[in-house]
């Protein structure tokens, strides 16, 4: 389907299409294996300029926006989710001090994250705040001029590799959920180390590690908007953020799906091609229009939210359970396409599946944004009263 | 220092179908890339100027749909281009083609350094680059590995040879054709990609270069291709199985009675 892309989206999708193509696809599998993280793929998304299209001009990138990192991140994706990550979970990092940031606080760390020196990341979860996020445990105390830092966040992509973290800590206990706030912690500081590194399922060229605050002192300049904001910069930011999560989740749907495509039309069995066979040709229709189906609904909800339209969690919301449930059936559709084959290491569908997997459960599980859908539709119905 | 790189536009497949009756490439139907041995000159081009300052600018001789090369090539990074278009060019061989580019490079100087790939993916001669340095009169050096020096008026080079490398050194400016091993070509990034967008590409015609209308065409090509063709392809071998005494008899006795 053609969605009448600017000039410029045709030129980031095909960079981000050759990059895949050339630079992912033959490594893809390498990674998945050893769990290593992809620098030296960071380093060539950084040489195409990549890194900032989702970026203002003012700070160094080209000026882009969600419809931009959607589609980027859906071609990188359709080689690998797991090393496409390292760029959408850098979106992820960067979106905070997007939103939130001051004037200097953008001058001094959106740049570098532009040019793709530096890589970003966003740190809410904790072992006992998942879908309770209100639950975190880690504290950033007021004293004088600094905040102090303690606790520990965990699952964190990009945590270890990326140099600048948005960490979300309790500067207020007593407020619930209006004593959170939202800090920027750098790579370096005393105090800020990194834990256990994550063994994953899927997603494995990407890295998730702990994240461990012991009396870690940042200066107050760096609090995100104001003290007691945290909660509004963490859900303001996945309203932005989703659609990234959806287009990862096209693009590891795709890319399953172009293969076992191919497999259909080359693989015979009873002296023909399996494709002949209705049974696979509605497996590849239905495939295909859900897909579709998908792509449509994070691109026209990309440039919603573009367009500076408020209200934007209920249609992020919808982008992510759309394209990551679709991913998953896509990819398990596309295993048993493949067959037996499908089911071995050695051919290269069952890693779809396993990435595909992880799209339904990170940024909000997909029954988190069912509660933010629903919540909507009824603060609606309320408001019309 | 200011690089000039010879590029040409070519299928971009390896298996190119030919029109038995012009003995010519069928181009239709077929997408057209940098040839792809252009892209190592483009890219060691690109580094030189990286480290060394100057300017880099990319030449080429075809037809009006070869500016789509140069534009490419902006995106990687060269700063201007400029393409050598005429009819009166049409069916130029390698002598005459490489005349074209002397020229036009004259018409860029002043230069320090003229690049090439080491042959083209589609004609597969490596006499354009040789050509062109006859044509300028300047030294060349062919299968260029590595640019260890350049600069003060020589270079110093490794050129890939079938028993290893030899190092050599040539003044400057002179004419050198570079191999896959010299480096690995970067991807065209998103900027270089808006600026290909709105760059101007020079045009020059056969009388802007002041070229001789003898010496290109068919008029300056004393090279005719007579026949093209797709050779057969190979018939199957045979395997000769049993003891190696046998089969060194047997092998011995096939080859002395039928071939």
């Amino acid at each position: 389907m053609d969605y009448l892309f600017t000039e410029e989206q045709v030129m980031i999708r095909d960079i981000a299409a050759q990059i895949a193509r050339e630079k992912i696809a033959p490594v893809a599998a390498e990674y998945d294996e050893n769990g290593e993280f992809p620098w030296p793929i960071v380093k060539i998304m950084a040489e195409s300029d990549l890194c900032g299209i989702y970026i203002p001009e003012e700070y160094g990138g080209t000026g882009g926006g969600i419809t931009e990192l959607a589609i980027a991140t859906e071609e990188l994706s359709k080689a690998c989710g797991g090393i496409a990550l390292a760029f959408a979970a850098t979106a992820l990092g960067a979106y905070p001090i997007m939103l939130f940031g001051n004037e200097e606080q953008k001058k001094k760390l959106l740049p570098d994250i532009a040019a793709g020196k530096k890589l970003a990341a966003f740190a809410l979860t904790e072992a006992e705040a998942g879908s309770d996020a209100g639950n975190i445990k880690t504290t950033a105390k007021k004293d004088g001029d600094s905040y102090v830092i303690n606790g520990t966040k965990q699952w964190i992509t990009n945590g270890g590799e990326a140099e600048i973290y948005t960490v979300i800590a309790m500067t207020d206990k007593s407020k619930g959920a209006r004593g959170a706030s939202a800090l920027i912690v750098e790579k370096g500081t005393p105090g800020f180390e990194f834990g256990k590194k994550e063994d994953k399922m899927g997603i494995r060229g990407s890295t998730t590690r702990e994240l461990i605050f012991k009396d870690c002192r940042v200066p107050k300049e760096n609090v995100l908007g104001r003290e007691g904001m945290g909660f509004i910069v963490a859900m303001k930011t996945f309203d932005n953020s989703r659609p990234g999560v959806a287009a990862q989740a096209i693009g590891i749907a795709q890319g399953a799906f172009d293969l076992a495509l191919k497999y259909a039309h080359e693989r015979r069995q009873f002296g023909q091609p399996i494709s002949s066979f209705q049974g696979i040709q509605f497996m590849l229709a239905d495939m295909a229009t859900q897909i579709e189906a998908a792509r449509a609904l994070v691109l026209s909800a990309a440039r919603m939210i573009d367009s500076g339209a408020r209200d934007i969690a209920k249609v992020s919301a919808m982008t992510k359970i759309m394209a990551s449930d679709v991913a998953m059936k896509v990819t398990t559709d596309c295993v048993q396409i493949y067959g037996g084959y499908g089911y071995m290491r050695e051919y290269p569908v069952e890693k779809y599946m396993r990435d595909a997997k992880i799209t339904q459960i990170y940024e909000g599980t997909n029954q988190i944004q069912r509660t933010v859908i629903a919540s909507a539709l009824i603060k609606s119905l309320v408001k019309k009263k | 220092m200011n690089i000039i790189v010879c590029i040409k536009q070519v299928p971009e497949t390896t298996d190119v179908k030919i029109d038995p009756e012009t003995n010519t490439l069928i181009r239709e139907g077929v997408a057209s890339i940098i040839n792809p041995f252009d892209t190592y000159a483009l890219e060691e081009a690109i580094r030189l100027k990286e480290r060394f300052g100057g300017k880099v600018t990319c030449l080429t001789m075809g037809p009006p749909q070869a500016r789509e090369a140069l534009k490419e090539a902006i995106a990687l990074g060269v700063d201007e281009a400029a393409l050598l278009s005429d009819r009166a060019f049409a069916g130029s061989d390698t002598l005459a083609t490489s005349y074209v580019l002397a020229k036009g490079i004259e018409k860029l100087k002043p230069y320090d350094l003229v690049l090439c790939g080491k042959q083209a993916s589609d004609g597969d001669t490596a006499q354009v680059g040789p050509g062109i340095s006859t044509h300028l009169g300047i030294p060349q050096v062919t299968y260029v590995k590595k640019i260890e020096e350049i600069g003060r008026g020589k270079a110093r080079v490794y050129r890939m040879v079938e028993e290893g490398y030899e190092i050599i050194e040539l003044p400057i400016p002179c004419v050198m054709t570079v191999v896959k091993e010299i480096n690995e070509p970067r991807l065209p990034s998103l900027k270089g990609k808006m600026r290909a967008k709105k760059a101007e590409i020079r045009e020059f015609r056969a009388e802007d270069i002041n070229a001789d209308a003898e010496m290109i065409g068919l008029n300056g090509s004393p090279t005719k291709v007579v026949k093209v063709f797709t050779p057969p392809p190979r018939s199957g071998g045979r395997m000769l199985q049993g003891e190696p005494d046998e089969v060194a008899g047997e092998l011995a006795e096939i080859l002395a009675t039928e071939i």
